[in-house]
């Protein structure tokens, strides 16, 4: 039974999910900021594979200066692709002056889903949740509950 | 002195304690996410350290996967490394 089953899990395996931060400089204009994610954006087509989402933070305050840099353009990049490629995809970024930190991470199933109900709404993260909680408590004036009794 | 300490530290009542609980085990939250670094705040003392288990109840399953994306976070500039005063 194994041996059948080897196939299947190759196959699985040619093509994964993939979700990458980079961090850019910001003493990039936001022209040549978008210009260098969309190079990057052909990056991942060239190689046959496919964005699933893209999230782009615009200037954020980092919370440690990275080369003597206080903030920087975040860009979030969802793509499926073969593993051969991620290893030119970070060199790519090593490369790159402008790129000053980044992060790929290989999704699992439970990511997959994660990311699905978050692009749907269904998910929100805790600082969204926590201003329509805040909201919500003013115009109920009603105590939700507290998550903070345990730290 | 010590023995009316000792007196009183005998006659205080057992504060019975709530009993901890993991709160991705309870609400059924599978996954953790990095990015979400209001969220991974709740994981971490004021000084950017990440809690230990017996302060936050969390089972050893998701005190992993809250390591890794607190780690996580911090590579990503989205957590300090050291801090002072966080919360």
């Amino acid at each position: 039974m194994v041996i059948f089953a080897a196939p299947k899990t190759k196959n699985c395996m040619n093509k994964k999910q993939y979700e990458t931060v980079i961090i850019l400089t910001p003493v990039l204009s936001e022209q040549q900021m978008k210009d260098a994610v969309a190079g990057y954006r052909g990056l991942i087509t060239d190689a046959g594979g496919e964005i699933i989402h893209e999230e782009n933070w615009g200037l954020t305050k980092l919370a440690y200066p990275i080369d003597k840099k206080g903030t920087g353009f975040y860009h979030l990049f969802e793509f499926t692709a073969g593993p051969d490629f991620i290893k030119s995809w970070e060199l790519a970024f090593r490369r790159d002056e402008r790129i000053m930190r980044y992060l790929t991470i290989s999704l699992d199933k439970w990511a997959i889903e994660f990311n699905q109900k978050k692009r749907n709404g269904e998910i929100k993260s805790s600082s969204e949740s926590a201003k329509e909680r805040k909201a919500a408590q003013e115009a109920l004036a009603l105590d939700t509950e507290d998550d903070d009794d345990d730290n | 002195m010590s023995r009316e300490s000792n007196y009183i530290f005998n006659q205080t009542p057992q504060v019975v304690q709530k009993k901890k609980y993991c709160r991705f085990k309870k609400h059924g939250i599978k996954h953790i996410d990095y990015k979400d670094k209001d969220f991974l705040l709740k994981f971490i003392n004021e000084q950017g350290k990440i809690l230990p288990r017996r302060i936050t109840g969390t089972s050893l399953k998701f005190q992993r996967k809250i390591s890794v994306a607190v780690k996580r976070a911090r590579h990503l500039s989205l957590l300090p490394f050291v801090a002072d005063g966080l919360k």
